[in-house]
């Protein structure tokens, strides 16, 4: 991956994550912050996969990043959480292997089908998981800053 | 009817009004519930009893016998509304607004939707397919009519989830336009690739809010209604698959 890529990756998810935002009509000032999480849930993807962390560990980081980031952005705007995980989440769904396995599964070639779905399920596992794990760091921070106050 | 009883029903209708209207635009649950609380409280309710679902909201305070019901007839994505109503309950909490206001600012946020203009979705749309094509695929090549097949494929689902109203036909046949256009501007020579095409332009398309609230739903212990988001997640995806698939067979 060259440098020149790595931009237009970084750019192309600053772009759609905003773009989704609007789709689903989301407040204009959550905009920015919503795109910027987007980046940062692709950045801790991409340097996984980078460091030889595998596609896996990626999504599950990247989705990990986007949960608790996104609950960061909410304390700081006093808007809902929603506002920001969702349309950063949308960078990480698995687009293209979900499109191999309907193709292939269409064509008829169930082998590879399978592979391409074992990997959708795979992914999406990941990126659930992710989610419960930033989950339980919200909470867990939750808990903590109410015992500190 | 007693001054007492009628600020009762106005803190009812107040709350489930809210809660209503953050359901039907994609909300989690948990969230609902809160806001549904602490609205009750504020309003000087001394208790307050809460059963939502995804499909319906059951309320009563005070522990008095009569308990409202608010049905939740349709759902649809329009987080601006969650973020006003999220707005509205911290304003009536420090007592910027008092509860008739409130209940007010509600119905006329129900009635009117402040969408985004149509142009601006239209563009949205394009530039969901276009980049996120680019960065799954790095085919630079085909951003253009990827673009462009990702908001003709965007306008077939809003139209159709606008006007015909059966739920899943909207994604199916947003789908399939998107699979014959593909392969139809790969015939003209337009994009190098099918696949490409394809996987970018149905990004828009993805149910993006029901995946996460599904989630979200489960781990706050919502078992039931995680369980129908996903489900909806599910078929939707299906339905945007099998549309794909028929192209593909039969092309």
């Amino acid at each position: 991956m060259t440098i020149t890529e790595f931009i237009i990756d970084v750019v192309g998810n600053y772009v759609a994550t905003i773009a989704f935002g609007i789709l689903l009509n989301i407040p204009r000032r959550a905009l920015n912050l919503s795109g910027w999480i987007g980046v940062l849930g692709y950045l801790l993807y991409q340097f996984t996969i980078v460091l030889g962390g595998g596609y896996v560990v990626g999504n599950l980081l990247g989705a990990v990043a986007i949960g608790v980031a996104s609950l960061q952005a909410a304390r700081w705007k006093k808007m809902p959480m929603i506002l920001f995980n969702i349309p950063a989440l949308v960078p990480l769904v698995p687009g293209g292997q979900a499109y191999e396995m309907i193709k292939n599964f269409a064509l008829g070639q169930n082998d590879t089908a399978l592979t391409f779905l074992l990997q959708v399920v795979m992914i999406s596992g990941a990126i659930a998981f992710g989610f419960l794990l930033s989950e339980l760091v919200n909470r867990l921070r939750q808990r903590a800053w109410r015992q500190h106050r | 009817m007693s001054a007492s009883t009628e600020h009762d029903q106005l803190i009812l209708h107040t709350a489930l009004t809210a809660g209503r209207i953050m359901i039907e635009n994609g909300s989690e649950i948990e969230r609902v519930e809160d806001t549904m609380t602490r609205i009750a409280t504020n309003a000087g309710a001394r208790t307050s009893q809460l059963f939502v679902m995804i499909t319906g909201i059951l309320m009563a305070i005070n522990g008095e016998v009569g308990a409202q019901i608010q049905p939740v007839k349709r759902r649809t994505f329009d987080l601006e509304k969650i973020a006003v109503v999220n707005e509205l309950s911290r304003e009536f909490a420090v007592q910027q607004i008092t509860l008739q206001q409130f209940a007010d600012r509600l119905d006329h946020l129900d009635s009117v939707s402040k969408y985004f203009p149509f142009w601006l979705q239209l563009l949205a749309a394009a530039l969901v397919s276009g980049p996120l094509e680019v960065v799954f695929r790095h085919n630079l090549h085909d951003f253009w009519i990827t673009c462009l097949v990702g908001m003709v494929g965007w306008v077939v689902y809003y139209l159709i989830s606008k006007y015909v109203e059966i739920r899943f036909l909207a994604e199916f046949a947003s789908a399939a336009v998107i699979g014959l256009l593909a392969v139809w501007s790969h015939h003209l020579g337009l994009g190098n690739s099918v696949d490409d095409i394809i996987i970018g332009s149905v990004m828009p398309l993805v149910p993006g809010v029901p995946i996460t609230n599904s989630v979200r739903d489960i781990l706050a212990g919502n078992l039931v209604s995680g369980l129908a988001r996903g489900v909806e997640a599910l078929v939707s995806a299906a339905a945007i698959g099998f549309g794909i698939a028929m192209v593909l067979q039969f092309l």
